[in-house]
């Protein structure tokens, strides 16, 4: 791995890079923490929720790309906001109709994907400007990233939690998947904190430090291999822009 | 911030610390008296975590080491833990409490100085909101109701959950949780009755808290600390009590408010952590009487029988805020400076 880097600047290799980790919505730009922290308390939850919020951002891209240039800009928020509530509206119905008890248990949290800053923000600072295949592209990428921090995120939580893995994954792959439940540690005495909303802040921070950690230490080892002649590297780490 | 004139007392931080630490003697030997060495081995395995575990953290900040070390903050914290939490706990949620404290409580913010929120009362909260049910039956029972656990039978509670020792026979939940739940069930004459409030407030537990009163004493006559949030917690506490805990068959009445929990330590030796309470003294005075209300509060209403650690955790957030506006009057100025936002004039 040594040297994380895009070398040329070809743009769906960067919306990839950006999506999963350079401006990671979760990690980086810190959008959609109400559904992320609320319900990351089991790996499946997470997955759940993660996958309903990557076919909405897709949706929502490919959509909002589509009529970008026959909008006023001036009513464009409203707009989104419309296309994004209709494709949640459905995503609920379709996991009403099929995945039942989860839709129970993650609840007045699928509706409020609506309100995910980070589906707004795709649909804002990217598909609005940029073509449709490539927005799709950005909405599945930074959908990835988000799921894949929700992953991880429920991942922890459960461990830490109950001292299990993949608990209740019937609820969203059938009856078959009930077997797939790992008692990582067997008579673990729950560990309600990790369970509870404030835990999931602690994990949270956590897990953006160790990204902190990773990233300027890719960068001092970048620095130390950097050529001093001015080089054409894309900037694949630092603040978003 | 205060502003001038500053005067120097000529007391360090680790004099101070170690001062707090006599301090609490009194009561800690009282407790020992009364409740048995489980709050011996407690405070051992605090102890020990505490320290280790800031001096790990501190090396891997490359902060140094053994300077640090001497300023005593973490056997302050260590030992209000050990006060604190219940005795008969399993090994592993003190080394967890003393761990929390240390790591996610001080030096995750930096260490002593930048912290927040009270160490020891972060590490609390965690136990209390994790494991609700041990927190609050490992209470040991006092001398009059059961032999107080000598070191041997302490130690194998504690390190093996030993079947062998009758951990009812020696534990039970606090004289506070006690009359809660049977007020309203029983009159309060009948509550009374019951062995586990003894001939006065509460057996043993009303001598543990005068104990600490007197270490809090000796705090005061020190400058430690000064009497403000100490009779502010006291004073926002016993109003509302007077206000809406008068009926003794409904609500508990207010000298068990006092004496039958952690009030009294909480007041004198927790809520005046000088670094995460405010500093004017103003700011004092209110963060006292929040800490006293919410005490009563989260007793009276909420569903955790002891609320000293979130009624301070709770007022630590509010600190920042109470400091900026009792700001005091400084000298040759017609008003205090208590702007929330400094706007620059040119």
């Amino acid at each position: 791995m040594g040297k994380c880097r895009v070398s040329n600047n070809s743009e769906p290799l960067k919306i990839m890079w950006n999506g999963v980790w350079g401006s990671n919505p979760a990690l980086v730009q810190l959008l959609g923490l109400c559904p992320l922290l609320a319900v990351t308390s089991t790996v499946v939850n997470a997955l759940g929720l993660g996958m309903a919020t990557l076919c909405v951002l897709v949706g929502s891209n490919a959509a909002v790309s589509l009529i970008r240039n026959w909008v006023q800009p001036a009513i464009r928020l409203p707009a989104f906001v419309m296309i994004i509530a209709s494709l949640v509206t459905s995503v609920e119905l379709l996991m009403q109709a099929y995945t039942y008890d989860l839709y129970l248990v993650l609840g007045i949290f699928i509706p409020l994907i609506v309100t995910n800053c980070a589906i707004l923000g795709r649909a804002e600072a990217y598909a609005s400007k940029n073509p449709f295949f490539m927005s799709i592209l950005d909405g599945f990428m930074m959908g990835v990233g988000f799921l894949l921090v929700l992953l991880v995120l429920g991942a922890v939580r459960e461990l830490i939690g109950q001292g299990t893995l993949f608990t209740d994954m019937h609820l969203l792959f059938g009856e078959e998947a009930k077997s797939w439940r790992w008692e990582v540690v067997p008579d673990y005495p729950p560990f309600l904190f990790a369970i509870l909303p404030p835990g999931a802040f602690v994990v949270m921070g956590l897990l953006i430090a160790l990204k902190n950690v990773i990233d300027s230490s890719l960068k001092a080892k970048q620095a130390s291999n950097a050529a001093p002649s001015g080089s054409k590297r894309v900037r694949v780490t630092g603040p978003v822009t | 911030m205060k502003s001038s004139p500053y005067s120097r007392d000529g007391m360090k931080t680790p004099t101070v610390m170690r001062w707090v630490l006599a301090a609490l003697l009194p009561g800690y030997l009282t407790q020992i008296y009364f409740f048995g060495w489980g709050y011996g081995v407690s405070m051992l395995l605090l102890l020990l975590t505490a320290v280790l575990v800031e001096a790990g953290v501190l090396a891997i900040r490359k902060r140094p080491v053994l300077e640090t070390l001497k300023d005593s903050s973490a056997l302050v914290t260590a030992a209000l833990l050990a006060i604190a939490l219940p005795p008969f706990l399993p090994w592993w949620m003190y080394v967890m409490a003393g761990s929390v404290a240390v790591l996610f409580g001080k030096q995750l913010y930096g260490g002593l100085g930048f912290n927040p929120f009270n160490p020891a009362m972060i590490a609390y909260a965690l136990l209390l909101v994790s494991y609700p049910v041990a927190m609050s039956t490992s209470w040991a029972l006092p001398l009059g109701l059961a032999e107080p656990a000598d070191i041997l039978t302490a130690s194998r509670i504690i390190f093996l959950g030993d079947p062998l020792v009758q951990l009812d026979a020696l534990s039970g939940a606090t004289p506070l949780d006690t009359y809660k739940s049977l007020a309203g069930v029983e009159l309060s004459d009948g509550i009374w009755q019951k062995p586990i409030f003894g001939e006065h407030v509460a057996l043993g537990w009303e001598w543990v808290a005068m104990a600490f009163g007197v270490g809090g004493g000796l705090l005061l006559l020190k400058r430690i600390i000064t009497w403000h949030i100490p009779v502010c917690v006291i004073l926002g506490l016993s109003v509302m009590a007077m206000l809406f805990g008068w009926d003794p068959d409904r609500s508990v009445p207010i000298h068990l408010h006092w004496l039958g929990g952690s009030l009294i330590v909480g007041a004198f030796f927790i809520a005046t952590d000088p670094v995460s309470a405010p500093t004017t003294t103003l700011g004092k005075c209110w963060f006292g009487i929040g800490i006293g209300v919410l005490v009563y509060v989260i007793r009276a209403w909420g569903n955790y029988p002891d609320a000293v650690a979130f009624a301070v955790l709770l007022m630590n957030f509010t600190a920042p805020l109470l400091d900026q506006i009792t700001q005091p009057k400084t000298f040759g100025h017609q008003k205090p400076n208590r702007t929330l936002i400094k706007v620059q004039v040119k």
